[in-house]
């Protein structure tokens, strides 16, 4: 074996190449047990608990988690925040990977995968919220897809075409605002058909708006989440440009957060005070709704005012680090925890281990194709062909 | 109309007739707004006080859809010592409630008059249809199973197990049969007549004469009459609806209202989003039109103030230097006027001497002209 040989062998095998390798390993059994012997052979799903953690985690958390896409582009095109422009490129990347991992995971959640298309392409039923999720979800998708092209094009070195797409960039950023908006919303008011099974503090009528503004920060605090973590492991792909604007990004992202997180909280105080819900705050979900309210909102979004205040970029990558489980606790609390919240407890939910490790499975491809797209294709630094054009 | 196993009129094959020939298999989806049922269609009441808990209903149920037959025999009442609900094997279930005397309750899809599940279902899988039944197509499902997170009743189950067709399973209202002109299988078994099968406007009133004719032995209240917008089957206990594991805070508003406000938002999004954005858009670029304007704009001044002091520089020194150079024009002018009137006195000295010689030059130069 001659030198290069070993040197390249323990290349490949870095930590994080084996146990990515072995968790996507252990996500192949189970994909192959879920094909073969069907949905209930791999999850605790039953009928009075017909979603869980694939739909709670991998749809719910997914979508909200990959708004730093939205946020980031309309900030940086129609709020004209040029300062913002280095982080569109990972924001979009994270935002279509996620996406496109959202939709790679309704594929083992829902009975027959298969037919996903039918309701765009064969039988609309319009009346759904689901119906507006999917189709939306969809044309987002597409629209990523495209504004993530132009770094392929640059990989590729194909100027024309990507010259024809950059072009597009203005339309299809309001275009992906629109679907954002549309979809972020209908994910929170899919759980409004169902007054009688999500408990009071989590029910509302106003499901949609708190989905909706709760993705925005989501947003911002994913795109300084996933900075911070670039930073740690793929420093030396980032340019100048990247690097110098990367505390600008997280200043003003974590300023803007901390302002959407406190009207999030009024908002979510008015709904109590419509519903006058005050009553359930004593109870033990009331105990549980503050920790999500206080512990999970507003902790970090004071933490973000503190960091943005004093330039202090720990403090808003911690309250960034925060929020990110706060929008998972939200949405899981709505879609498994307080849902189905007066049934017994021999009939709740909990998820089997072999979800689990789907779940982690599917992080791990995001992870695993992020990388490789990432150390490729000029995401973190400017391809130096296309330097001027802004 | 209402009609039990006994009284059962084939007359009414006529009304339903027209649903072989295709009328009545015409099935709507559920719409958003101000539907609120088919005034014709039918249901069942269901009378509480008269379920003996025998069973039967359930062995008929899974006889005429044909489902796997359970561990434990119909006959075996001990199964009624377990709170059951529906599942993928069984569309009605009778639950036993302990009391005096024990309350039997019989369980299955209440075919809504709004039904939850027909709205959520995102492929029309689900439909509510003109007999009153929601019927579901397997064809067209996808498996996503929001119907059963929609449903107030956990009616519908779905068949986990299956890797290849997995389906959602619920009570049909034997709307197959009810298009042969039959009754369905629970009510045609029914010995105790604690169900009624009939026309749904029927039901109400004859429920409400129960009511009024036998004061004390019901609860006051038809459940399904109202609750998520009605029900098409009906219900009448003598115990509280609520002890009986029928829940009384569902509300009256049926399930398309719940999420219309929701779906309401969609044209308003589509349309004043993209308006909003470009005008967002364009503020934004004309700021940066204006900042750009006003850079070039101080850029400019900052290029006039400089230029024109460089020029008034540039006069100064070009004056200072005119003026030096006058004076020094002006000395060498004087100098050469000078030397010239000194050099002109020297030669007119000089001329007055050799005039001979100068006459002699003056061919010279005459000869080369020619
Ligand atoms: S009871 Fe449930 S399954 Fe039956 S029609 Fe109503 S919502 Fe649908
Ligand atoms: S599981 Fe099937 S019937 Fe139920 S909502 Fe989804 S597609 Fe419709
Ligand atoms: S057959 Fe009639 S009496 Fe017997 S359990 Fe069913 S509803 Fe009750």
């Amino acid at each position: 074996m001659t030198k290069e040989n070993i040197t390249a062998e323990k290349q490949f095998l870095t930590p994080f190449n084996v146990v990515a390798g072995i968790i996507l390993l252990v996500g192949a059994v189970i994909t192959i047990l879920r094909f073969t012997k069907g949905i209930g052979a791999v999850t605790n799903l039953d009928n009075n608990n017909p979603w869980g953690l694939w739909i709670g985690f991998d749809l719910m958390c997914g979508v909200a988690l990959a708004a730093g896409g939205y946020v980031t582009s309309s900030a940086c095109y129609v709020f004209g925040l040029k300062k913002y422009h280095s982080a569109v490129r990972p924001a979009i990347l994270t935002a279509f990977l996620g996406y496109a991992l959202v939709v790679f995971a309704l594929h083992y959640d829902v009975g027959r995968p298969w037919r996903l298309p039918y309701p765009i392409f064969y039988s609309q039923g319009t009346s759904s919220l689901l119906f507006e999720v999917g189709l939306c979800v969809f044309l987002y998708l597409t629209v990523l897809f495209v504004e993530w092209t132009p770094a392929a094009f640059e990989w590729l070195g194909f100027k024309k075409i990507r010259a024809w797409v950059v072009r597009l960039t203005m339309v299809l950023t309001i275009f992906g605002v629109v679907l954002s908006t549309l979809h972020q919303s209908s994910l929170g008011a899919l759980f409004q058909i169902a007054p009688s099974k999500l408990h009071p503090l989590w029910y509302s009528g106003y499901l949609h708006v708190y989905f909706f503004i709760s993705s925005m920060f989501a947003g911002m605090s994913m795109v300084i989440f996933e900075g911070t973590l670039a930073h740690k492991w793929l420093h030396h792909k980032m340019d100048e440009t990247h690097l110098a604007e990367a505390e600008g990004v997280v200043l003003g992202f974590g300023k803007a957060a901390s302002f959407v997180m406190m009207g999030y909280i009024g908002i979510k105080l008015i709904g109590l005070a419509v519903d006058n819900n005050w009553h359930y705050l004593t109870t033990g979900w009331g105990l549980w709704f503050l920790v999500e309210l206080v512990g999970f909102v507003l902790f970090p979004a004071i933490l973000y005012g503190m960091g943005a205040r004093e330039k202090n970029t720990t403090f808003i990558r911690i309250a960034a680090f925060w929020t990110v489980l706060g929008i998972i606790l939200n949405r899981l609390n709505i879609s498994v925890i307080a849902f189905n919240y007066h049934l017994p407890s021999a009939d709740r939910y909990v998820p089997s281990f072999m979800e689990v490790g789907t779940t982690i499975f599917i992080v791990t491809i995001g992870l695993v194709v992020y990388k490789f797209i990432a150390t490729r294709m000029p995401i973190l630094y400017e391809h130096p062909d296309y330097k001027e054009h802004h | 109309m209402a009609i039990s196993r006994r009284k059962f009129l084939t007359s009414m094959g006529a009304v339903i007739g027209a649903g072989t020939t295709g009328t009545l298999t015409k099935a709507y989806g559920a719409t958003k707004t101000g539907f609120k049922g088919y005034p014709e269609s039918f249901g069942v009441l269901h009378d509480i006080t008269r379920c003996i808990g025998c069973r039967k209903c359930e062995q008929a149920c899974n006889d005429v859809n044909k489902l796997d037959k359970p561990e434990r025999p119909f006959d075996d009442l001990k199964v009624l010592d377990q709170k059951r609900r529906t599942d993928e094997a069984v569309y009605t279930v009778v639950n036993k409630f302990s009391g005096t005397p024990d309350v039997f309750v019989k369980k299955q899809c209440n075919h809504c008059q709004e039904p939850a599940c027909a709205s959520a279902c995102f492929v029309k899988a689900l439909k509510k249809d003109k007999t009153g039944a929601v019927v579901y197509d397997e064809s067209l499902c996808v498996g996503c199973r929001y119907c059963m997170v929609a449903c107030p009743f956990n009616i519908p189950a779905y068949t986990y197990n299956d890797p290849l067709s997995p389906k959602v399973t619920k009570c049909t209202l034997c709307l197959p049969r009810i298009q042969e002109g039959k009754l369905p299988g629970c009510v045609e078994i029914c010995p105790k007549e604690a169900l009624v099968f009939g026309k749904r406007k029927d039901l109400i009133k004859i429920a409400w004469k129960r009511i009024t004719q036998s004061p004390g032995h019901y609860i006051e209240h038809v459940y399904g009459e109202h609750e998520m917008g009605g029900t098409s089957w009906l219900y009448l206990s003598g115990a509280p609806f609520e002890k009986v594991g029928m829940r009384e805070d569902l509300g009256n508003t049926p399930a398309p209202e719940l999420t219309s406000g929701a779906l309401g938002t969609v044209p308003i999004v589509v349309g004043l989003w993209p308006v909003l954005l470009t005008g967002v858009y364009a503020i934004s670029k004309r700021k940066e039109k204006i900042a750009d304007e006003e850079r070039k704009e101080a850029v400019q001044k900052a290029t006039d103030l400089a230029t024109a002091e460089m020029n008034k520089q540039l006069s100064q020194l070009k004056n200072k230097l005119t003026k030096e150079k006058d004076t020094a024009i002006k000395t060498e002018v004087k100098k050469a006027l000078d030397a010239a009137a000194k050099k002109a006195a020297e030669a007119a000295k000089a001329v007055e001497k050799p005039l001979a010689a100068e006459d002699a030059a003056d061919d010279d130069t005459g000869n080369e002209e020619e």
